[in-house]
């Protein structure tokens, strides 16, 4: 079970931009589909411009990516960077499943001899 | 096998771990104020957590570390920030230096653990969550080695070897 460990300098930037929560919030809509500043913007009660601010953060972070359609930029979230998100969780959980399992043969000792559980 | 049931959330970094233990919430409450029991399933296999301060009051200061297969030592401490016995227990956690010193260098989590009655036995839940994608990576590398070492059979080995002195 091996991590990928973010480089340093873009460690940082993708620390930075995930400390705030409307940047987090944006990233979850903009991993759900891609939508433009304005919409994202409609969300918030904030103008357009520091909507635009935040989404500038989470793309020099690379969690975001913008793409032009038509008229309008796209804001769509980065998958590779949220899966490890998503990779370290599962590590997470698969320490309390170990812990959880030993907490389940401590009690079942309780039981063997004879203690009320 | 204890029935577990998982909700993680990359977007807000958070997991949610919820076990359905055989157990009294009052036993189950032990198995976090009594540090000896504590000692045998915090840490991984292979890597044995020893408490030297514990104290489960709100704004205590709880120490132990893990010992590794090569003897060496990782630090960690709990601060308790809210305490409800025996049904509730807020902590925040994080890494210490060589010496158990809380490090201020050190990323820090939190960790929500509620006890409920059910059913004559305890939902036992565990609510973690981190600041940052850092703050995980950090927290969890100590954890790493819990996927890949020794298999639950043979901690089973273990524990039912040492339950006769016990």
């Amino acid at each position: 079970m091996v991590v990928g460990k973010l480089r340093d300098a873009q460690a940082d930037r993708v620390f930075h931009a995930l400390a705030d929560s409307t940047r987090r919030d944006i990233l979850v809509r903009a991993l759900d589909g891609q939508h433009s500043v304005s919409a994202l913007a409609r969300n918030y009660s904030m103008s357009v411009t520091a909507v635009q601010k935040h989404v500038a953060v989470l793309e020099r972070a690379g969690l975001v990516s913008k793409h032009r359609h038509g008229r309008e930029q796209l804001v769509r979230g980065n998958a590779d960077t949220m899966h490890r998100a998503v990779e370290l969780l599962e590590k997470l959980e698969a320490a309390w499943r170990g812990r959880i399992d030993r907490i389940g043969d401590l009690l079942t000792i309780d039981r063997n001899e004879g203690r009320k559980p | 096998m204890i029935a577990t049931h998982v909700v993680k959330d990359p977007g807000h970094l958070t997991m949610t771990i919820t076990a359905e233990l055989d157990a009294t919430v009052d036993r189950a409450w032990q198995l976090w104020a009594d540090p000896r029991q504590l000692e045998q399933w915090w840490g991984p296999p292979g890597y044995p957590a020893t408490f030297t301060t514990h104290d489960l009051t709100a704004g205590a200061h709880v120490s132990y570390f893990m010992t590794g297969p090569d003897g060496e030592q990782h630090h960690g401490w709990w601060k308790v920030q809210a305490v409800d016995p025996p049904t509730r227990l807020e902590l925040q956690d994080g890494f210490g230096d060589s010496d158990g010193r809380p490090n201020p260098e050190m990323p820090t989590g939190l960790m929500v653990v509620t006890l409920t009655e059910n059913e004559g036995g305890t939902l036992m839940a565990i609510e973690s969550s981190f600041e940052s994608l850092e703050t995980m990576e950090k927290l969890l590398e100590m954890g790493q080695e819990e996927g890949m070492l020794e298999a639950i059979g043979q901690i089973e080995g273990i524990l039912a070897a040492r339950a006769p002195a016990s």
